[in-house]
């Protein structure tokens, strides 16, 4: 995708200042996170005039994408830089390990519980021990998994058996 | 068979299975027994059909005729499709439709895990990050089976009655196409013989814990079908999936 009149962002735009204007980008889904520190982001550079960036989806199916792709064009050319061009990289996979430790931080003060470092996953495992998640309201981990699959593709559902409280939990992936 | 066209027919074939039954599963938005199954269902659904979208969008490009992958999901007829029969059965009962989900599952799970190391630095992509989700998918419905089949006595009768049902078709899942054949001697996709076997060893796990039974061999009907043939149900199904986009071409929302 390439948007913009070509008006370019000047020759001392860096990358670093394009990364910059994106943290103003949030994610739709969890609006206390912008795209940066998600770890949405991957690349940006500016070459002639021209500003590629890079983002790679957290899950396939996520319908925030297309909303996110937008929002990184529009914030870009609303402040004079561009042309825009938003590229999709796969690989290596998003991971919940890139989010910074702020953006945790941010995630718990909204009431959802940040994601743990992601561990070995084998899916069929039934004597598996289930690390209990902290409850984001009274940090308690006297808590249990509702289920695995939650209001967005990236949340779980949880219970504090401490302040009886239902919560969403961030997957780690 | 030159390796292009292989290509553009297995990666249909991986995008045609996922968009098959994301949409079979999304036919219990509202319906599920319980809310938070609802919600797995459907999210499971959802990624299955961006897992679709990538693979279909893939193969768009590397054919070259200007199809995206809307257009090979809208317009293409059944006959053109290159899913299992296994996945367009239709969704059952709630037994069936989780015995159905664990059987593909696991073979998605393994074989995703194997094209993430493909020769094809695309297909790896896709593939790599697909295999992280199915994980998910399969640690649910893989718990499920269990749950059903050493449940109650009604759930047991219907998890094995499906079990008994599904089992036979999952033969197909092995049999190569000649694009598989081709692509597996390249590297770019596995050998669906080393498949069979890993994906066996995880429905066996499985099944032994849930206390139900697996018929005792894939009876001819499985053998008999492979990737690409079908039953009458996948003409209903994209008959409803593809009106509005067929009455109305190009149409946005």
């Amino acid at each position: 995708m390439v948007a913009g009149a070509g008006t370019g962002p000047g020759t001392t735009t860096t990358a670093r200042d394009v990364v910059d204007i994106l943290r103003q980008v949030k994610d739709p889904e969890v609006p206390v996170l912008d795209i940066v520190e998600m770890g949405i982001v991957r690349r940006a550079v500016v070459e002639e005039g021209r500003i590629i960036v890079d983002v790679t989806p957290t899950y396939s199916g996520c319908p925030a994408m297309k909303v996110i792709e937008e929002g990184i064009t529009s914030t870009l050319l609303e402040q004079g830089f561009g042309p825009v061009e938003v590229r999709t990289v796969l690989h290596p996979p998003w991971t919940t390990d890139w989010m910074t430790d702020d953006a945790r931080e941010k995630l718990r003060e909204y009431g959802i519980a940040p994601p743990g470092p992601v561990e070995q996953f084998t899916p069929i495992q039934f004597s598996r021990t289930v690390r209990a998640v902290s409850c984001p309201f009274c940090g308690s981990g006297d808590t249990e998994t509702r289920s695995t699959f939650g209001s967005t593709a990236c949340k779980s559902m949880h219970y504090c058996n401490a302040c009886h409280q239902p919560f969403e939990h961030f997957k780690p992936h | 068979m030159d390796s292009n066209a292989a290509l553009v027919d297995f990666l249909l074939g991986l995008g045609d299975d996922r968009l098959v039954l994301g949409h079979r599963l999304s036919e219990w938005c509202g319906h599920a027994p319980i809310l938070e199954e609802d919600i797995a269902l459907t999210n499971i659904a959802l990624d299955l059909i961006g897992q679709a979208t990538l693979f279909l969008g893939l193969a768009g490009d590397i054919e070259g005729k200007g199809r995206d992958a809307d257009a090979l999901a809208y317009f293409r007829s059944d006959r053109e499709f290159r899913n299992h029969p296994l996945v367009e059965l239709p969704k059952g009962d709630f037994a069936f439709t989780i015995v159905r989900q664990f059987l593909f599952d696991a073979f998605g799970y393994h074989l995703l895990q194997a094209l993430a190391e493909s020769a094809h630095e695309g297909l790896s992509g896709i593939a790599g990050k697909s295999a992280k989700e199915t994980a998910y998918h399969l640690r649910h419905s893989a718990e499920w089976v269990v749950r059903l089949g050493d449940g109650t006595e009604e759930s047991h009768v219907r998890a094995q009655s499906a079990l008994d049902e599904a089992w036979r078709w999952t033969g197909a899942l092995f049999v190569p196409t000649p694009a598989e054949a081709v692509l597996a001697e390249s590297g770019v996709a596995p050998d669906l013989v080393g498949l069979e076997s890993v994906w066996r060893s995880s429905v066996d796990e499985v099944i032994r814990n849930s206390t139900l039974e697996l018929p005792e061999a894939l009876p001819p009907t499985g053998k008999g079908y492979r990737r690409g043939d079908h039953t009458e149900h996948l003409g209903t199904l994209l008959a409803e999936m593809q009106s509005l986009a067929r009455a109305h071409p190009g149409a946005t929302w």
